[in-house]
């Protein structure tokens, strides 16, 4: 192999294609696109949590200066639109179907939470529009709201939707209940825990944005959109709320500036552009700015917990159980339902064998915007809960945490856990010794009176966390309730000159498929990686694709690319057996080069794309002219990227204030295509799980339902001074489950960082528990509450 | 509506545009320099960052016509003849960026700090950071690409 | 943004001509804290006079045994300036510490006193350095300046031209940050001087910037960290939210005012 194409290949640090264009300005995000004739948007949003409308009046605004058109949710009703959906089915325990409240997308007589959508102005300009809904008159009827979690079921609290009784959507369960009580009657020990998994606001730093167009000549409506996945946005506009046939909608997500989740989801906003872009017959833009995104974008996470963790005498787990309340928010978002129960329950095993788990969930509405999947979805909120258990067990039974871990970790693969998921592979043992190896864990109680020394209190946590990921084998969600299969398409196009398109359903927004695709392809054909370019984010471009979440571009996405290069080179071979007159079977294919076996006899990869289209004496009804193939990909199972993360903290008793000293990530991601893209993914990853540990909470005031962490000004995103650099490190087992062997990493830094770092605080602190976000004053109260304790001691 | 004119990236600019424009407003509309972005609306991501006479400054917490006159240096204008400035091959070479929304900002941000403080290590580059936002980096390899650049620089 | 008229004049004069002229103006400094409050649509003015383009007002002078900063000057260069570093460390680096740095080459001293956010740093500096600030009209004491949340004993018309700050014999002003916001949460300015010794706290009041009488008595008669160390404030009229309650506030400011204290040595 050549020096150029051992530098591109699989496992390489490779620069990303994709950079250029960032820094240096000329990337093209949703608002950077302006289309001729072009009106602005801007939605009037609730002021209240709850309310009923008793009128709007809207003559005002329509009258104002460069008012085009004023929408309420009459004329959506008026069109017979449909309300936006939720396309997970959940089933509760009792066997009924979830309560689904309706999720117009202007408000008809209710508001549901602060920012709820009221109205939409569309203007010449942003600012007249802005002016002129300042002039819709609302004549609300404010009711009271049910905002807190723990009280929102009560038969007193206010409903949020008449269909669903005491807020509550679902009963869901999931485990063996009989199986898990005898496993806790003949334990030895009972650990108990009241956990919470505070509300996160994602924070994409593109706001949220759309343009609408409508073609009267075609009759074909244009999207522009900051999509995480442009093909199901299409489907749900279409097929559900009937903005217009599949064929007659196009959506573009051109560069996006993060997701995190939060663009995956199908958004009022995006919807009432292309929908009125028809009405006024000119495209309508609208750019969400910042606070708009705290208020409507789906927040993340939210869930009260109870859980019980059984061992016997040597410390061996014998099951779990679990009680949940997962806040829905007042609307189901569009995966919403799936997030706090398949993607949640079913990782309640962690890294070990737990013979018994019973985890139950009610799913409930509050007079808060939608809460959906953020970076993690579900697992985060299940590895905190395990974690914090084992070391909480650890704690309590005064063994080292690490060994609680090994006396407990699944050793031998596959492993059917108790709460469907089948891991295919692992070694969780080699993550573990590796992240100890890196924080010089031995050295630990030296730092540790060091720090005591000056004054500080140092602690030490853990986290051994695995994940599914890959989503999603089709079959098995389908039998879950979801109402799509989870499989990823890709098309290789080779051009005559014999550089090559790929158009993949994989959507990237920062995740450098560019890159990486592109490394995986010209590795495969030989060519360099500039003559590879790959194609996403435009349903008129690529045929269909799922998009880009739960780390599943690699597992599943690159899958669906392998499969359509296998058919590539296998008509390749074709060709060249054809041209260089052998048998197909003699033809051998490598580093760019056709050859027939045992001759010098060869063809470069650039004639025999050029022969491809000449097609000149190809045998008719043989072969076919041209070279382009494409395949879907379904995976066999999810896969089970795996790891362990070591948090240490330095905390001033006197401030509250708390240092993250030192951070390891040893991760097991199975094949890694390049490194340099993983690690930053790992990186990034662990900023968010230490904003959600030490920083971010979203906030609602428990009785108007205002959001009081509305800005940057009371919603804490972590800054670079309260990072640390992080220590990484990579062990491997391959996942059987797809040809490459990739696992995903996308969410781990997310998932396994936030009990790391808890339950080094709380070692540093002494103290079974502190909620998230440990904030300096929550630190410092904790502090004041131990105290007296200490001192009596 | 009144006429501002600046020099931007070493051209001349001006447009007929209202008192309450802003400046990131007049580059990314009026000029159509959209590599300056717009991620919040309390003056804290730092995703508009541009230099204005040489210092860096917020360009949506500043008025088109307070920079009547101004040198105004965008990311568009930062790379010159073709060559990309150290800092910006740093981001590249260090993995800087992902999502690529906040990185204009950083990079004009990054490039000012080291006019300003020459000597740089990984604490001062953290905080100098301060009014600048990244959901996607962790900041891990920012620090890196900007430690990189004053080395290169110096 | 609501529409508004613009005007830059060249020189304090001609500002005040305008200003007067104007039905509801607003005088635009740095910009910092009017420009987003205008883009949030909290404040309707009929005439945004902008004073950044009065050079008379950018100056730093070191007299005596004071230095005179022009309201006009960035934060940045206070925190640059030679003079400032020398004479008053504690303020350089005060300033160097407001905001984040783009928010310092724009933000001023004479914006930032006039507006008198309750979080805002310089305010601190004023009280806590015995400062005098000169206007168009006349010359105000610190002490009578700062009138609670937002309120100044500004009247309307008049112009912040620049403060003189006499230099202490010990300075050091200590932060904690809003985690969120990196406003203060609680700033503690400390210092002694030919005025004694004074402690001005800003973030944590109800109504702005205050001074600590009981500090100040403990600091003037044992001057050292342990002197306030054992001092606990009442919680009543500070500031409580999400961030931290008023016994927290409470508590941070013996601890900012012990930092300080060392710190200044």
């Amino acid at each position: 192999m050549s020096d150029k194409a051992s530098g591109e290949g699989i496992g390489q640090p490779v620069r990303r294609k994709e950079d250029f264009r960032f820094i240096t300005g000329n990337g093209h995000y949703t608002d950077d696109i302006n289309r001729t004739g072009q009106t602005w948007a801007c939605f009037l949003r609730s002021p209240h949590a709850h309310a009923r409308i008793r009128s709007i009046d809207t003559s005002a605004a329509e009258a104002a200066p460069g008012v085009v058109a004023v929408f309420t949710g009459k004329h959506v009703a008026d069109d017979e639109l449909g309300g936006l959906i939720c396309g997970w089915t959940v089933t509760s325990k009792d066997g009924t179907p979830m309560k689904v409240g309706a999720h117009p997308i202007l408000a008809l007589d209710t508001v549901r939470y602060v920012g709820d959508h009221v109205a939409m102005v569309v203007a010449e300009t942003l600012a007249d529009a802005r002016a002129a809904a300042e002039l819709i008159d609302v004549d609300y009827e404010a009711l009271s709201a049910a905002v807190a979690l723990s009280t929102c079921q009560n038969e007193k609290t206010a409903q949020v939707h008449p269909e669903a009784p005491r807020n509550t959507c679902f009963e869901w369960e999931l485990g063996n209940k009989a199986e898990t009580e005898a496993a806790f009657a003949r334990a030895d020990r009972v650990v108990k825990l009241d956990l919470t998994n505070n509300r996160l606001i994602p924070n994409a730093m593109e706001p949220r944005a759309a343009i609408g167009e409508f073609d009267k000549g075609s009759g074909i409506y244009t999207l522009h959109t900051t999509s995480q996945n442009p093909h199901v946005a299409r489907l749900v506009l279409s097929a559900f709320v009937g903005v217009a046939p599949e064929h007659k909608l196009r959506v573009i997500a051109p560069d996006v500036g993060g997701g995190f989740g939060s663009k995956i989801f199908i958004y009022a906003e995006e919807t009432a552009c292309v929908w009125a872009a028809a009405k006024v017959g000119r495209p309508i833009k609208w750019t969400g700015d910042r606070s708009e995104a705290f208020l409507s974008d789906a927040h993340g996470r939210d869930h009260l917990s109870h859980a019980e963790l059984a061992l016997d005498s040597e410390g061996k787990f014998l099951g779990l159980r679990v009680k949940t309340i997962a806040n829905l928010g007042a609307y189901l978002s569009t995966f919403s339902a799936a997030v706090p129960t398949y993607l949640y329950g079913t990782l309640l095993s962690g890294q070990y064998d737990l013979p018994a788990i019973h985890v139950e969930v009610d799913g409930v509405y509050t007079h808060t915007a939608p809460v959906d999947a953020y970076r993690g979805a579900g697992r985060p909120e299940a590895t905190y809960l395990v974690e914090r258990m084992v070391e909480t067990a650890a704690r309590e039974i005064g063994m080292d945490p690490a060994e609680l871990r090994r006396r407990n970790y699944i050793r031998t693969f596959p492993h059917q856990t108790p709460v469907i998921m089948n891991y295919d592979a692992g070694d969780y043992e080699a993550s573990l010794d590796a992240a100890m190896k890196a924080i010089d864990y031995a050295g630990f109680p030296a730092r540790k009176s060091e720090a005591a020394s000056r004054g500080k209190l140092r602690g030490i946590g853990m986290s051994s966390y695995i994940e599914a990921c890959g989503l999603a084998p089709s079959a098995a969600v389908g039998s879950l309730g979801a109402g799509v299969g989870l499989w990823e398409s890709a098309e290789v196009r080779v051009n005559p000159t014999g550089n090559v398109e790929v158009m993949t359903g994989s959507h990237s927004h920062g995740q450098g498929h560019e890159t990486t695709f592109a490394q995986l392809v010209a590795s495969r054909l030989g060519i360099p990686m500039e003559q590879v370019e790959i194609v996403h984010g435009d349903t008129d471009k690529v045929q269909f694709g799922m998009g880009t979440y739960g780390s599943r571009s690699g597992a599943v996405g690159m899958s669906a690319i392998v499969k359509a290069l296998d058919k590539i080179e296998a008509k390749a071979k074709k060709i060249a057996a054809h041209l260089m007159e052998a048998a197909v079977e003699d033809i051998t294919f490598e580093n760019g080069t056709f050859t027939v076996q045992g001759t010098d006899k060869s063809l470069a990869w650039a004639e025999l794309s050029l022969a491809a289209y000449t097609a000149h004496g190809f045998p008719s009804g043989e072969i076919e002219p041209g070279l382009k193939e494409g395949a879907f990909y379904d995976p066999t199972n999810f896969t089970f990227p795996a790891g362990c993360h070591i948090c240490e903290v330095e905390i001033d008793p006197d401030t509250g204030i708390t240092k993250i000293a030192k951070f390891v990530a040893v991760d097991d991601f199975g094949t890694v295509i390049n490194p340099l893209i993983v690690e930053g993914q790992v990186h990034g990853g662990i900023a968010q799980g230490v904003g959600q540990a030490l920083l971010e909470h979203g906030v609602y005031d428990a009785e108007s339902g205002q959001l009081i962490t509305g800005s940057y000004m009371d919603y804490c995103m972590p800054r670079a001074d309260d990072l640390p650099s992080f220590t990484l490190g990579f062990t491997k087992t391959e996942s059987p489950s797809n040809p490459l062997g990739m696992k995903g990493c996308g969410e781990a830094g997310a998932i396994a960082s936030p009990p790391a770092v808890i339950n080094a605080i709380t070692d540093a602190l002494g103290i079974r528990d502190i909620e998230m976000p440990a904030t300096p004053a929550r630190v410092w109260s904790a502090l004041q509450a131990a105290a007296p304790r200490a001192a009596a001691e | 509506m009144s006429v501002v004119s600046m020099t931007v990236n070493g051209k001349p600019a001006s447009a007929d545009v209202e008192a309450r424009t802003l400046l990131v407003q007049f580059i990314r509309d009026e000029l159509g320099l959209t590599g300056t972005h717009v991620g919040c609306d309390t003056s804290q991501c730092g995703a508009c960052v541009v230099h204005v006479d040489g210092r860096a400054v917020k360009s949506c917490t500043m008025l088109a016509a307070q920079a009547e006159g101004a040198e105004v240096l965008t990311i568009e204008g930062l790379a010159k003849n073709g060559d990309l400035h150290p800092m910006q091959a740093a981001f590249r070479e260090h993995h800087g960026l992902q999502c690529g929304f906040c990185t204009p900002g950083m990079i004009m941000t990054a490039v000012d700090m080291i006019r300003r403080k020459p000597d740089l290590d990984e604490e001062t580059v953290r905080e100098e950071l301060d009014g600048n936002i990244c959901r996607c980096t962790g900041y891990h390899n920012i620090v890196k690409a900007i430690l990189a650049a004053s080395q290169e620089m110096r | 943004m609501y529409q508004f008229h613009y005007e830059r004049p060249k020189t304090l004069a001609d500002a005040e001509a305008l200003l007067g002229k104007a039905d509801d103006p607003k005088i635009l400094a740095g910009g910092q804290t009017l420009i987003p409050t205008l883009k949030q649509r909290l404040a309707m003015p009929s005439d945004v006079i902008d004073i950044g383009g009065i050079k008379e007002l950018d100056f730093i002078r070191a007299e005596g045994d004071a230095i005179m900063i022009g309201a006009g000057t960035r934060h940045a260069t206070v925190a640059q300036s030679a003079d400032v570093q020398k004479h008053n460390p504690a303020l350089a680096a005060l300033a160097g510490g407001i905001g984040d740095p783009a928010v310092r080459h724009m933000g001023t001293l004479g914006g930032s006193i006039a507006n008198n956010d309750p979080a805002a740093d310089y305010p601190a500096a004023c009280l806590g350095l015995d400062a005098k600030i000169h206007t168009t009209k006349r010359l105000i004491e610190a002490d009578e300046f700062f009138k609670g949340m937002f309120e100044t004993a500004l009247q309307d018309g008049e112009i912040i031209k620049e403060v003189t700050f006499p230099h202490p014999e010990k300075a050091a002003f200590m932060k904690f940050r809003n985690p969120a916001s990196r406003y203060a949460m609680v700033g503690v300015f400390v210092s002694k001087g030919p005025w004694g010794v004074r402690v001005a706290v800003t973030g944590a009041g109800q109504n702005g910037v205050f001074r600590v009488a009981e500090m100040e008595e403990a600091l003037a008669k044992n001057w050292s960290p342990d002197a306030v160390a054992g001092i606990n404030l009442p919680a009543k009229g500070l500031n409580a939210d999400l961030h931290g309650t008023a016994e927290y506030r409470a508590h941070l400011i013996t601890v900012m005012a012990k930092r300080a204290v060392a710190a200044a040595g």
